[in-house]
């Protein structure tokens, strides 16, 4: 099999169950009420129209601005409170248990914390969503900090390099793989976290979108809302894809699979 | 030789030295008395084998001079400083040579040869150039920019020997380098190792456990036995005759069953 035969039947692989989907729904489009179920060719036009048109597209370029100032702040926060855990055991006493209490917290309490703590939209948003992913970010620099291979830490610290060398030759790309994993995994989180964040208090975004088609009773519309986040989760983890590509090419490779 | 030239050229120092690890270490369950009462000189240009069996303090002498441990009692001295209190100082005069290569798996063999240079702040260039000429010297060329998976175990200690080479050390430090090779590699790559601290003009002291490694490395042979003293110490030259270092051998193997 060459090599566009390998391209074609994995996009074949990914395409079908798509292609599935949009059928089934399709054929119940034609039995049920359009408000439940609108045809498929509404909610693409609708999901088209949200690309091209700056107004509605500023909405999601507001919820992606949102994701990623939430989730940068959560993971430098994370990493700096991570830090301080590896070095100090009496940190990681305190922090661990409350870190933990924390991800059992629901994001629907914190939108409700953050509503009575704070006043501006932002600020809110940007609390509930660092506070909803600071845990796993902590916890995952933590891990990856821990995982460093003492040998080579020793050999680093046998040419005797100053706090800055020993940072960006061995920790920082030590650890660089596990960092990749948890923006994956936070990600999707947040993608999650900040529609709902949105759906209170916001004057704009996809949440705030979403809210007013479920006031209009609007399907095609909620769908075409929902469709934008999915995107842009799908281009973030391509780009992070990409990079894990490019930065982790040395890592070896078996001919055989797991 | 007066008093003043004799300091000069002693390389390293054990005065009186005693290492005891204390329990409060959680590695151990009751004080262990890893190095007792040692007194040796090492002077510059010397290649010593320190020869004993597991748990005979050898590690534990190497950690002291290295600078990574303090001696709990009596005096360390590399170049008539303390290698432990003035570790700094000692940038780009002690380089390591390790039992297994601890190549950095995210650069290739000449940013790994690179690296020691990179600690002592050597520009890009003239770094670039000090680690080709090495990798070179050790039959490395070609092979510059294959990451370590890619290179086989002989290639892999080849670049580590380099990378210690690579930053012009005064004292080179071994740790029973050639333990994880085949032995056709091992016996090659110890005599290119020989030769090269040789010509460099280098002080070299390694930790082994092989007797062969031992008489075929060493300018001076110092056999360490537990409770970690020293056993018996030995000179040879290059006219030691074979059956000198036949009956220095059978001495070690009586020394180290006794």
């Amino acid at each position: 099999m060459n090599g566009v035969e390998v391209f074609a039947r994995r996009a074949g692989m990914i395409i079908i169950p798509f292609v599935f989907l949009a059928l089934v729904w399709q054929a119940l489009s034609l039995v049920m009420p359009p408000y439940t179920f609108p045809p498929i060719p509404d909610i693409a036009s609708r999901t088209a129209s949200i690309l091209v048109d700056w107004t509605q597209f500023s909405d999601v370029l507001a919820t992606v601005a949102r994701i990623l100032a939430g989730l940068t702040g959560a993971f430098v926060f994370g990493a700096l409170l991570a830090s301080f855990m590896v070095r100090l055991p009496a940190i990681d006493q305190l922090l661990s248990p409350v870190l933990s209490f924390f991800q059992g917290i629901p994001a629907l309490s914190w939108v409700v914390f953050a509503i009575i703590w704070f006043q501006g939209t932002e600020t809110r948003i940007f609390f509930i969503m660092v506070v909803t992913t600071l845990p796993a970010f902590t916890f995952q620099v933590v891990d990856a900090l821990r995982g460093m291979q003492k040998d080579l830490i020793e050999m680093v610290q046998s040419f005797r390099p100053s706090r800055w060398k020993m940072l960006k030759v061995m920790v920082l790309p030590a650890i660089f793989p596990e960092i990749l994993t948890s923006w994956k995994v936070n990600l999707g989180n947040s993608s999650r976290v900040v529609v709902v964040a949105e759906l209170v208090g916001a004057t704009d975004g996809i949440g705030y979108q979403l809210m007013q088609q479920q006031q209009l009773f609007d399907m095609a519309g909620a769908i075409a809302w929902t469709m934008q986040i999915v995107f842009f989760v799908i281009v973030v983890q391509q780009i992070i894809a990409l990079i894990e590509a490019s930065a982790l090419g040395y890592r070896a490779i078996s001919e055989r699979a797991l | 030789m007066t008093a003043h030239t004799q300091v000069r050229n002693v390389e390293i120092r054990f005065d009186r030295v005693t290492k005891v690890f204390s329990r409060d270490n959680r590695s151990y369950s009751e004080d262990f008395r890893a190095v007792d009462d040692i007194s040796l000189d090492i002077h510059s240009g010397d290649i010593v084998a320190l020869l004993g069996k597991t748990g005979c303090g050898k590690s534990t002498m190497f950690n002291m001079i290295a600078g990574l441990i303090d001696p709990t009692e009596g005096k360390v001295q590399v170049a008539g400083r303390d290698p432990f209190r003035e570790f700094d100082s000692f940038r780009g005069k002690i380089a390591v040579v390790f039992q297994n290569d601890r190549l950095l798996p995210w650069r290739t063999a000449i940013d790994n040869v690179e690296l020691g240079l990179e600690m002592l702040d050597v520009p890009k260039q003239k770094r670039h150039e000090v680690a080709q000429h090495w990798l070179t010297k050790l039959g490395l060329a070609g092979h510059e920019h294959d990451y370590p998976y890619a290179l086989s175990g002989g290639m892999r200690q080849r670049v580590s020997i380099a990378r210690a080479f690579a930053t012009d050390a005064n004292l080179l430090l071994c740790d029973e380098p050639f333990s994880a090779l085949d032995e056709m590699t091992g016996q090659r790559l110890r005599e290119e190792f020989a030769n090269l601290v040789r010509e460099n003009k280098k002080t070299a002291v390694f930790i082994t456990h092989s007797i062969a490694e031992a008489l075929q490395l060493g300018d001076r042979i110092v056999v360490l036995k537990k409770p970690a003293k020293i056993a018996y110490e030995t000179r040879l030259s290059p006219d030691t005759s074979p059956e000198e270092k036949e009956r220095i051998r059978e001495r070690i193997r009586e020394v180290l069953a006794g």
